[in-house]
């Protein structure tokens, strides 16, 4: 996706999913130049030690303390309790992994890991991408045949602007769920005006978690659509035109050639875009607060560190959350090495 | 106009139909939230921004079952005068009016043959003559005071400093925009940590940009291949550590401390960003500027700011959005001591102590520069998204 020429060229003609072959990209200073061995450590020097004190030694503290006990002062073996399982140094890490489940019977864990924090995150990752996706190429493909283009596509893409708590306060006016005679909610009271009985959306389970994923679509699908819009540019306008003389359908087209071509972007904006949900924190903490069992994993880190105050389980959190996220992080980086290697 | 012709503008049809309900299903929701934070407290409790527009042409359910006999303005029965504020303060809900409504008047049901008006329509009914009584108007910026001083109170401010009733940290002169409760002072919070945590990490990533695409070291693209990695570290993973270690110098609660977090947050990808767009420079450029006997440090000043202002754009509009947005790095290390503009509305939500009309009021204030800052500098903001835009 993020090839360096996208930045330096005109918005209209990004061209994100067809590699091309770029000039060769300077690898070193131009010879006449005299470079003291220090000199690239100066203009790296602010960068790293912010880095490194900021992302590389807090990660690793994390894990540390991940270890600990509430306030990381003892090993997390001392928290076990006698009559009750325990995994010695791991306990946060069972804590973490078992305390939503309820193991009595298969069906119970069934029921259980869904309302869990595990089984919403689950939902997010599936029902938003998804939504964010089909949304964003959807738009992409036919906002390409009205005049009125740009400004659609800025629209969809608007709430990206906006704050996750500024969406969080729209969407819960949206849900509000009044009185019997007098709604002030949009949602029920459409519902209502067509005879139906009003919803409490966000405080009903199992719906609550879906209501706050049409949230998440809301804000995103502009992202996704932009970074589509851009790679369906790139598409030859050949290619196209000689599948619709031979007779191929606008759906065929679709499906046959334009997919296809703009794979390795969709591929870039599900990735993208499972990062971002495992990450997302704020909509579920101001819409619900993790209750009405629509907690995720993000939101639990911080109800358990800084509304429990528990450093060990907090940490335990955190750190399975990355475990979840590590599979990008190499993907990325492969990602980074491949295009490097067409410079 | 031959067949032809008609086939295709009938094909576009659906085109034109899915695309114009999408844009009004993203629209609708943010356009209640604008017209709510403009309507009077009482309007707002009971009933729905959209019936700001039926009350406009026909005065709705008044104009429906009152306005025969007491006219358009209320006053056709003198005896009944709806402009009377005293009068009408006999029934503020829908239960006083229909009681009202169902008793007879001079041995004659009060509404004659008609029907009695549905319980919605007379709760409408009472906020309709309520808002004639209050301010004449459907639209007040009373709320965007309210939000702005932080007044928590069960009128308005100006209603309350006007009668002396006001809550004790009022103070009704210019000092209550700096009320801590308020919006006004989180404004003011959101641009003290946000300016310089965006302008700290571009300066930043500008001198680390240059050193990965210009200059020669050992380890340059290792280096660089663990920066792309370290982009999708969550936040949540650093957090703790980093807040412990605030708390041990006394940096919970301060500016400097959340500036220097993002800072080292936004790191990774402003670099990204920066290198791969100062990668792109014409290379004679450099060689022509060392030959004339220019430094690293006179290429980096002269040449290299200069040319790379559109990378330098697109970084500040990311970084300038995503700290005034952040909610979780504000949550944690400022909290309520030096409150930002996010966290003060997540409080207002879970607490719920303020009513709509202040809440959504709060709400597109904070909106407000965010918005600003996208439609102007919009195809900058692009450009930096499909530049890599890993971070979230």
């Amino acid at each position: 996706m993020a090839t360096p020429q996208d930045i330096s060229k005109p918005a209209t003609t990004p061209e994100v999913a067809v590699r091309r072959k770029p000039s060769k990209m300077p690898s070193a200073t131009p010879q006449i130049m005299k470079q003291g061995p220090l000199t690239p450590w100066l203009y790296l020097l602010p960068a790293l030690l912010v880095m490194s004190f900021f992302i590389v030694y807090p990660m690793i503290n994390t894990v540390a303390l991940s270890f600990g006990n509430r306030d990381g002062t003892a090993s997390a073996a001392t928290t076990c309790q006698e009559d009750r399982p325990c995994w010695g140094v791991f306990e946060n890490y069972r804590y973490a992994l078992t305390a939503e489940f309820n193991t009595s019977s298969p069906q119970a864990f069934w029921n259980s890991f869904w309302s869990s924090s595990y089984g919403n995150t689950i939902k997010w990752i599936f029902v938003m991408v998804f939504g964010t996706v089909s949304v964003g190429l959807a738009f992409a493909v036919l906002a390409d045949r009205v005049k009125y283009e740009s400004l659609a596509k800025a629209i969809i893409f608007m709430p990206m602007a906006i704050s996750f708590v500024g969406a969080g306060v729209i969407w819960k006016f949206v849900y509000d769920y009044g009185t019997q005679q007098n709604q002030i909610g949009l949602l029920n009271a459409i519902i209502t005006a067509f005879g139906g009985e009003p919803v409490a959306w966000l405080s009903t389970t199992p719906i609550n978690t879906f209501m706050i994923i049409v949230v998440g679509i809301w804000i995103w699908s502009g992202f996704c659509m932009t970074i589509l819009a851009a790679a369906l540019k790139s598409v030859p306008d050949e290619i196209l035109e000689a599948a619709r003389v031979d007779g191929a359908t606008e759906w065929t087209v679709f499906w046959r050639i334009m997919v296809p071509i703009i794979l390795p972007t969709i591929t870039v904006v599900v990735t993208t875009m499972v990062i971002n949900v495992l990450k997302l924190f704020d909509l579920v903490y101001v819409m619900t607060g993790g209750n009405f069992q629509t907690d995720v994993i993000a939101n639990r880190m911080y109800t358990e560190m800084y509304k429990n105050f528990n450093v060990g389980r907090g940490t335990a959190v955190a750190v399975i959350l990355v475990l979840a996220i590590i599979p990008f992080i190499y993907f990325n980086i492969k990602r980074f090495m491949e295009q490097e290697a067409t410079r | 106009m031959n067949r032809d012709r008609i086939n295709r503008l009938l094909n576009q049809v659906p085109v034109h139909v899915i695309v114009l309900l999408t844009i009004l299903i993203w629209i609708v929701p943010t356009l209640g939230l604008l017209v709510t934070s403009l309507r009077p407290p009482e309007a707002v409790r009971t009933s729905g921004w959209w019936t700001v527009i039926n009350t406009q042409n026909a005065g709705g359910p008044y104009a429906q079952h009152c306005a025969a006999c007491h006219g358009a303005d209320g006053r056709a029965i003198p005896q009944a005068d709806l402009t009377n504020p005293e009068l009408i303060a006999k029934y503020p809900r829908s239960l006083q009016l229909l009681a009202l409504l169902r008793k007879e008047i001079n041995g004659q049901p009060h509404m004659g043959d008609n029907p009695l008006p549905s319980p919605q329509e007379a709760a409408e009914i009472a906020t309709f003559l309520r808002q004639g009584e209050q301010t004449g108007s459907q639209f007040t910026f009373d709320n965007y005071i309210d939000a702005l001083v932080g007044y928590r109170g069960q009128s308005t401010y100006r209603a309350d400093c006007a009668a002396g009733t006001q809550p004790p940290d009022i103070k009704c002169n210019l000092s209550d925009i700096l009320n801590p409760r308020g919006m006004g002072r989180a404004f003011i919070n959101s641009l003290l940590v946000t300016l310089p945590a965006t302008f700290i990490p571009i300066l930043f990533a500008a001198f680390a940009g240059y050193a990965f695409a210009w200059l020669d070291f050992k380890g340059r693209f290792l280096l660089f291949a663990l920066l792309v990695g370290l982009q999708v570290v969550p936040l949540q993973m650093t957090l703790v550590p980093i807040s412990r270690f605030y708390a041990q110098v006394g940096l919970n609660g301060t500016f400097l401390g959340v500036w220097l977090f993002h800072t080292g947050f936004g790191m990774p990808y402003a670099i990204y960003l920066m290198r791969n767009f100062l990668g792109t420079l014409p290379r004679d450029l450099f060689e022509s500027a060392y030959l004339d006997g220019a430094s690293h440090w006179t290429a980096f000043r002269q040449l290299v700011i200069p040319l790379a202002m559109p990378a330098i754009a697109s970084l500040g509009i990311f970084q300038f959005l995503w700290v005034w947005n952040d909610l979780l790095v504000a949550l944690v290390f400022l909290g309520g001591t030096t409150p930002v503009m996010t966290y003060q509305i997540s409080n207002m939500v879970t607490s719920l102590g303020s009513g709509w009309q202040v809440l959504t009021a709060a709400a597109f204030l904070s909106m407000l520069l965010p918005m600003i800052v996208f439609f102007s500098l919009q195809r900058y903001f692009v450009r930096g998204m499909l530049a890599g835009a890993v971070k979230g």
